[in-house]
C-alpha cells in the first residue's frame, strides 16, 4: 500500500474577525500519501473533534479545483509547492514523513480573517459588480452565430475567463495587487465582440473599485501569473491597462454630453 | 393525484399559448414585489438576474461566500441545445424525443418539449453575455456529440462549461446587484420555510459567520439549491451541497417527488481509502475514445491488484471489452447507468482492477495509436492532467482506472408545469426538482434545464402567481409565523449543540453513505432495501444520542452547519429507500435486481409504474403518504431501451 | 465616464508615473554614457572637459537636464507612494513567505534597489555636478597647435583668480582652451576605493533594478505584445542590465587601477 507519514502542522488559528490570532500546533498522524490535502485536514479535524476542541476553520467546496473556495498558504506558497493547482488539488505525496507544514490564510486588508484559515473575499464580488458583466437582459439577443468569433480570439477569451477568484494571485503578491484577477474579466470582455459596448467603461469602474477594496499596485513581480491555479497570464494585466489608459486618454473625450 | 397544470393543446404549443394566457404584473407593480432566491447555482443565479431584470426586488442566499462558488460551476461536458447548426438533423422535438427516452419514459412529456424548445435561447443568451464557447475556425460555434447523442447538440468551453456558464449568469446576476435590484446574502443558509396563511412568504436563514438566525420576507420562495447526491457522503457534489432547503420546505407541505433516481456516473477517479472525502468526476467523453475493459480471468486481476503484473502485460486476448462485447452498436457509448452497472458487475465478479479492486480500466492506447498522442492531448489534455494530479499515473502510459460515482439526483421536490411546489408561492428551479430527467438524465442536459428554468420559465410563471395573489402590499414581517418559524430553528439549532456524544457527524455521515451505496446505489432488492430502512433508522438514533456537536451558534461553526445537514439527510435516505421500494421495476438510474430481463438488463414495467411518486410529510415519525402523478405520454411510444 | 476617478490618482495612473519617469532616465543612461566614455581617452581630459562644459551650458540640455532631476525626484516620491499603499494592503505580513518560488528577487526589492541607487545619484552629484558648478575643482588649460597638433597642458590645483569661465579661443595657429578640470576631479576622486566601492554597489544596483524595471515599464503602459515582448526583455537584461552598468563600472575601475 502506499506510505504513511507523520506531519507536524503549524496552524493559524483566529476566533473571529476580532481576534489577534496566533499559530496553533498540531500533529498529523498516519497520513497516507494518495490523502489530499485537505482530506489530510479532514482528519487533523475529526481527532480535533473527538478531543472536544474546535476544529479548524478552512473554506472548501468542489474538491475538485474549480470552484475556487480553497485557499491556504501552505510554507509560504498559496495552494501550496505545486504549481498550476489549488489547495484542494495538493496531494500528500508532495510532503516527506517528518515534515514540519505552516498553513496560513491569505493575508491583505481586503480579505478580513473571518475564522482561522477562512477569509472574506467578498472584495471580489464587488469589483466584479462594478462592471463584469455586459449590460443586456434575458431575452431578446441574437442569434447565437450571428457574429463569428475568430477561434484564436475566443480561446484567448476563454483562457482570460478561467479564473476561478479564488484568490491566489493576492495571497502570492508581495503587494497583495489584485491586478491579476481584474484583468482576467476585463481581458475577456475586451476580447470578446459581445464586450465592446461599455468596454472602457468597464474597465475604468473596475480599476476604480480595485483601488477602493485596497488592493495594493502591481510591480510587475510574476508572482500572481506563477502561483495561478488556472494559468492566468500577466498579459491580462498588459491589456487592462492599456484598455484604462486607452479610456483615460482617449477614449473619454469621444463624448461630449 | 397531482395536477401538474400542463395546458391542453398540442405540444409544441403548449409553452406559448400558456405564456399568453398567463397573466402579467403590471411594470409599476413590479417593483411592490419581492422574491427570494435560495441557491446562486446555474437555476439561481439566472433566475435572480432576469427576475430583477423585470423589476422584481430580489434577494440571493447562498452558503458560499460567493455566488460564484455554486455547484453548476463543476460541470465539465457542455450544453445541449437544440440549434442545429451542424446540419445533422436535430430539432426541438429531437431533442425531446431523446430526453423523454433517456429518462426511461418517466419525465413529463411538456415540460421536457419546453425545456428543449428554449434550448435554443439559453445558447443565445449565453453568448451574447460573453460566454467564451468552443468556436470552429470559421469563427461559428463549435459542437459535439455527447454522451451517446446521435446528433451534435452539445456546445462546450473545453472541459469547463459548467464555470462559463455559471460566470455568465453570475455577471448577470452582478449587474443587477449593482443597479441595487438584487440584494445578495452570501455564507447564508436557509434552514427553513415561512408560510402564512398556506403560501410561501419567506424564509428563516442562519448567517454562517455570525451566527445570526434571521428572518427573510418576500413574496415567492425559489429554491435552486441543487442535488442531494451527498446524502452518499462520497458523491460529485461540492462538500457543502446539502438538501437541508428542499427537505424542510418539504417538511413544511411541498411533496418530495422520485426520490430514489439517483445518477451515477460511469467516469470516476475511484475511491482510494477511508479518508476520502469526494470523488471526482471525469467528462464522460473520455467514452469516446477510451475503451473500458478488464481481464478475463479473476487470476489475472489478482495479479494485477497485488502489483505482480502491469496492465500492458495482458494480452489483447486476456482482456474484456465487457461494453464493446455486451453491447455492439453502442459499445463504450453505452448510457451512464447501463455503463455503470455493468462495471459494478465486473468487480462484483472479482474482475475489478486497482489496489482496492473496485475500479474497471479506461484505456486511451487505441486511441493514442490511432489518432497520435497529440490529438488525444489536444482533446483530453485536462482530463488527463486532472487524472495524473489526483492519482500520480500517467495516462498516456498506462490505462485510466475508473469506477462509478454518485453525480446527479433526478429526484427532487415535486412541481407543476409551472415550476411551483404543491406550497403555493414555493417554486423549485435546476436539480432540484424532479422534473425533467425523468429516471435518469442525458448528458449535457443539466446545465440546459438550469438555465432553461431560470432565464426563460419561471420569469413568467412567477409572475402569473404574483398578479393573481394580487397584493401588492409589502410581506408583514411581523407575521406571527416568522416568530414561530424562527423559534423552531432555533430550537433545532440548540439540540444540535446539545449533542455531546462520541461519535463526530462525518462518522454517522459516512455510515449513511455506507448504507445508501449499498442497499440503495446502483442495484437494489425489495430486501436490501428494508434492511438499509432499518438500518438508516437506527442510524437516526445513534445520530440524535451519540452524536458531537461542537461549539456555539454565535460563530463560524463546521461542526453544526455539518449536523443540520447530516440530520436532514438522515431522513431523506429513509425516503429514498421507501420510494425505491416502492417502485418495483427497473428504470434509468434505478435498477431493482427483481426487474430485468433474461439477458440482465434493466425491465422497465409501464402498467404499474408510469407514474412519479411524490412524497408527502406527515409528520415525525409518520410514514409519508404517496401521492402519484400519472404520466401520460401522447407524443412518443414507449419502448424498451436497447444498445445491443 | 465622468464618475470614474481622475487617472492620477489611480493605482494604474500612478504606476504609468513610474514607468514613463523611469523609460525617461533609461533614456537618459544612454546619453550619459556617450559623454562619458570620453573618460577613457587618453587626452589629459580635453575631450572629456569639453563635454562636460557642453552639457552644463548648452539650452536645450539644461532644460533636459531640468526634467531629468524632477524624474529622479517623481520616480523615488511615487514610489514611495506605492510603496507606503502596497504595506498598507497587508497589515498582517505572513509566517512564512517563499516568493523564490514564484518571481526573481530583484522584482521583489525594487524599492531596496532604488533606495542604493537614490543614495548613489546624490553622492554621484555631490561629487562631480556640485562641485563641478558650485564647489572647488581643479584648473587646466589646453594650448595646441593647429599646425603640428603638439599640445602644451597647464594644470593647477585652483582655479585662477582671473578664470572667467570657459574660453576657447583660436589665433590660427593655437587653440587655447581654458576650463574646470572635472577630469582630473574624477581621477583623483576614483583614487579612494571607498568611493570605487559605492559605485560597483551603485552599478549593480542599477543592474538588477533594470533588468525588472525596462521590461516591467512596457508592461505597465500595456506593451506586451508577444512579437515584442522578447526583444524588449532582451534589451533590458544585455543593454540596460549588463552592458550599461559594466561600462559605468568600468570608469571608476579604469583610474583606480589603470591611471
Amino acid at each position: 500500500m502506499s506510505g504513511h507519514m507523520n506531519l507536524t502542522l503549524k496552524v493559524w488559528r483566529q476566533k473571529n474577525i476580532n481576534d489577534k490570532g496566533q499559530f496553533v500546533t498540531y500533529q498529523a498522524k498516519d497520513i497516507a500519501d494518495d490523502m489530499s490535502f485537505l482530506e489530510m485536514l479532514d482528519v487533523v479535524n475529526e481527532d480535533i473533534t473527538r478531543k472536544g476542541e474546535d476544529p479548524i476553520y478552512f473554506d472548501h467546496d468542489c474538491r475538485e479545483g474549480i470552484c475556487g473556495m480553497c485557499s491556504l498558504v501552505i510554507n509560504g506558497r498559496p495552494h501550496g509547492p505545486k504549481y498550476g493547482i489549488t489547495t484542494c488539488q495538493l496531494h500528500m505525496r508532495s510532503f516527506h514523513d517528518g515534515q514540519t507544514i505552516v498553513i496560513e490564510p491569505w493575508r491583505a486588508a481586503a480579505f478580513p480573517v473571518l475564522k482561522d484559515l477562512a477569509v472574506d473575499r467578498t472584495s471580489f464580488d464587488r469589483i466584479q459588480q462594478a462592471g463584469g458583466y455586459v449590460n443586456i437582459n434575458t431575452g431578446g439577443v441574437p442569434d447565437a452565430n450571428t457574429i463569428p468569433i475568430p477561434k484564436r480570439v475566443a480561446d484567448e477569451a476563454f483562457e482570460s475567463a478561467t479564473c476561478i477568484g479564488c484568490g491566489a494571485c493576492v495571497a502570492a503578491c508581495k503587494n497583495a495587487s489584485a491586478m491579476l484577477f481584474v484583468s482576467a474579466k476585463i481581458s475577456q470582455f475586451a476580447l470578446l465582440p459581445q464586450g465592446q459596448t461599455e468596454r472602457y467603461e468597464r474597465a475604468q469602474a473596475m480599476v476604480d473599485q480595485m483601488d477602493a477594496e485596497g488592493f495594493g499596485n502591481c510591480t510587475n513581480t510574476g508572482a500572481c501569473e506563477a502561483e495561478c491555479p488556472k494559468g492566468i497570464k500577466l498579459t491580462n494585466i498588459a491589456r487592462m491597462n492599456r484598455e484604462y489608459f486607452t479610456a483615460k486618454f482617449f477614449r473619454q473625450e469621444d463624448i461630449h454630453a | 393525484m397531482l395536477d401538474s397544470k400542463v395546458p391542453a393543446g398540442p405540444l409544441a404549443e403548449k409553452w406559448s399559448k400558456h405564456k399568453f394566457d398567463m397573466k402579467l404584473v403590471n411594470p409599476a407593480n413590479k417593483r411592490k414585489f419581492t422574491i427570494i432566491v435560495v441557491g446562486t447555482g446555474l437555476a439561481g443565479a439566472s433566475a435572480a438576474a432576469s427576475l430583477a431584470e423585470l423589476g422584481y426586488n430580489v434577494k440571493t442566499f447562498c452558503y458560499q461566500d460567493s455566488p460564484r462558488r455554486a455547484h453548476s460551476i463543476a460541470a465539465q461536458g457542455g450544453i445541449n441545445a437544440a440549434k442545429n447548426y451542424q446540419n445533422d438533423g436535430d430539432s426541438v422535438f429531437r431533442l425531446f424525443y431523446d430526453t423523454i427516452k433517456g429518462g426511461d419514459y418517466r419525465a413529463r412529456e411538456a415540460n421536457v418539449y419546453r425545456l428543449a424548445e428554449v434550448s435554443v435561447n439559453i445558447i443565445d443568451q449565453c453568448v451574447a453575455q460573453g460566454v467564451p464557447f468552443a468556436r470552429e475556425y470559421g469563427g461559428l460555434l463549435d459542437n459535439r456529440s455527447f454522451g451517446g447523442a446521435q446528433v451534435s447538440r452539445t456546445f462546450y468551453a473545453r472541459g469547463q462549461t459548467g464555470q462559463q456558464l455559471l460566470l455568465g449568469a453570475y455577471s448577470a446576476l452582478n449587474r443587477q446587484i449593482q443597479k441595487g435590484k438584487v440584494k445578495s446574502y452570501t455564507r447564508h443558509e436557509m434552514l427553513d420555510l415561512v408560510k402564512i396563511d398556506g403560501e410561501a412568504r419567506g424564509i428563516i436563514t442562519r448567517d454562517m459567520v455570525t451566527g445570526k438566525i434571521e428572518s427573510h420576507e418576500g413574496h415567492a420562495v425559489l429554491l435552486c439549491t441543487g442535488g442531494y447526491g451527498n446524502v452518499f457522503f462520497l458523491s460529485t457534489n461540492a462538500m457543502g451541497c446539502n438538501v437541508t432547503a428542499a427537505w424542510r420546505a418539504h417538511k413544511r407541505g411541498a411533496y418530495f417527488a422520485n426520490p430514489c433516481y439517483t445518477q451515477i456516473h460511469p467516469t470516476c477517479i475511484p475511491v482510494t481509502g477511508d479518508h476520502q472525502s469526494k470523488l471526482t468526476l471525469m467528462s464522460e467523453s473520455l467514452r469516446n475514445d477510451g475503451r473500458v475493459w478488464v481481464p478475463k480471468t479473476i487470476e489475472l486481476a489478482e495479479k494485477l491488484r497485488k502489483g505482480e503484473i502491469k496492465p500492458k502485460d495482458i494480452k489483447e486476448d486476456d482482456r474484456d471489452y465487457f461494453l464493446e462485447r455486451k453491447y455492439p452498436s453502442f459499445g463504450n457509448l453505452v448510457p451512464r447507468d447501463v455503463a455503470s452497472r455493468n462495471a459494478k458487475e465486473m468487480v462484483d465478479e472479482g474482475r475489478g482492477v486497482g489496489k482496492t479492486g473496485v475500479a474497471v480500466f479506461l484505456d486511451f492506447a487505441e486511441a493514442i495509436n490511432r489518432l497520435g498522442k497529440d490529438v488525444v492531448e489536444a482533446k483530453y489534455g485536462n482530463l488527463f492532467d486532472m487524472y495524473y494530479q489526483i492519482t500520480d499515473e500517467n495516462p498516456y502510459e498506462q490505462p485510466m482506472r475508473i469506477y462509478p460515482a454518485v453525480h446527479y439526483t433526478m429526484g427532487g421536490v415535486w412541481v407543476d408545469y409551472n415550476l411551483m411546489t404543491t406550497v403555493p408561492g414555493l417554486y423549485c428551479l435546476g436539480e432540484a426538482n424532479f422534473s425533467d430527467h425523468g429516471a435518469n438524465r442525458l448528458g449535457a442536459s443539466a446545465l440546459m434545464q438550469g438555465l432553461s428554468d431560470g432565464y426563460f420559465v419561471i420569469p413568467y410563471t412567477v409572475g402569473d402567481y404574483l398578479a393573481k395573489i394580487g397584493n401588492f402590499k409589502p410581506v408583514d414581517k411581523n407575521h406571527p409565523a416568522f416568530e414561530e418559524t424562527r423559534k423552531e430553528v432555533e430550537n433545532k439549532i440548540n439540540q444540535l449543540l446539545a449533542l455531546k456524544g462520541s461519535k463526530t457527524v462525518d462518522d454517522i455521515h459516512k455510515k449513511l453513505g455506507h448504507i445508501m451505496w449499498e442497499y440503495c446505489g446502483m442495484a437494489r432488492t425489495a430486501e436490501g432495501l428494508t434492511k438499509a430502512k432499518g438500518l438508516i433508522q437506527d442510524l437516526r438514533k445513534e445520530f440524535w444520542s451519540d452524536a458531537c456537536v461542537l461549539g456555539e451558534n454565535e460563530e463560524m461553526n463546521m461542526s453544526l452547519e455539518k449536523a443540520g445537514r447530516v440530520a436532514d439527510f438522515l431522513e431523506l435516505g429513509e425516503l429514498m429507500v421507501d420510494d425505491a421500494l416502492n417502485r418495483n421495476e427497473s428504470c434509468g438510474g434505478h435498477f431493482r435486481l427483481e426487474s430485468q430481463t433474461e439477458e440482465g438488463e434493466a425491465k422497465r414495467d409501464d402498467e404499474n409504474y408510469t407514474y412519479v411518486a411524490a412524497w408527502e410529510y406527515k409528520g415525525d415519525n409518520q410514514p409519508e403518504v404517496l401521492h402519484k402523478e400519472e404520466l401520460v405520454f401522447e407524443n412518443v411510444k414507449l419502448t424498451q431501451r436497447s444498445y445491443k | 465616464m465622468s464618475k470614474s476617478k481622475p487617472v492620477l490618482t489611480s493605482s494604474l495612473g500612478k504606476k504609468l508615473i513610474m514607468s514613463l519617469t523611469g523609460l525617461f532616465l533609461c533614456t537618459f543612461l544612454i546619453v550619459h554614457l556617450i559623454g562619458n566614455l570620453q573618460l577613457f581617452k587618453d587626452d589629459a581630459g580635453y575631450a572629456f572637459n569639453n563635454y562636460a562644459y557642453f552639457m552644463t551650458h548648452f539650452t536645450p540640455i539644461k532644460v533636459v537636464s531640468y526634467l531629468l532631476y524632477l524624474s529622479i525626484i517623481v520616480h523615488a516620491v511615487y514610489a514611495l507612494i506605492l510603496t507606503t499603499k502596497n504595506k498598507a494592503a497587508r497589515p498582517v505580513g505572513y509566517n512564512q513567505y517563499d516568493g523564490k518560488a514564484n518571481s526573481a528577487w530583484n522584482s521583489r526589492n525594487m524599492g531596496i534597489l532604488g533606495t542604493v541607487l537614490l543614495v548613489f545619484i546624490v553622492t554621484h552629484m555631490q561629487n562631480f555636478w556640485y562641485q563641478y558648478k558650485f564647489g572647488s575643482t581643479p584648473y587646466v588649460e589646453y594650448h595646441t597647435e593647429l599646425a603640428t597638433g603638439n599640445q602644451e597642458i597647464i594644470s593647477l590645483d585652483e582655479i585662477p583668480n582671473d578664470y572667467i569661465g570657459y574660453q576657447s579661443l583660436n589665433d590660427g595657429t593655437i587653440e587655447t582652451v581654458k576650463s574646470k578640470d572635472l577630469y582630473r576631479q574624477v581621477a583623483v576622486a576614483f583614487k579612494n576605493p571607498l568611493l570605487v566601492g559605492l559605485y560597483l554597489l551603485g552599478m549593480a544596483a542599477l543592474a538588477f533594478h533594470l533588468i525588472h524595471g525596462f521590461q516591467s515599464a512596457f508592461q505597465t503602459i500595456g506593451f506586451n505584445h508577444k512579437r515584442y515582448v522578447g526583444i524588449i526583455k532582451w534589451i533590458g537584461i544585455w543593454v540596460f542590465g549588463i552592458l550599461i552598468p559594466i561600462a559605468f563600472a568600468a570608469m571608476p575601475l579604469y583610474f583606480y587601477f589603470v591611471k
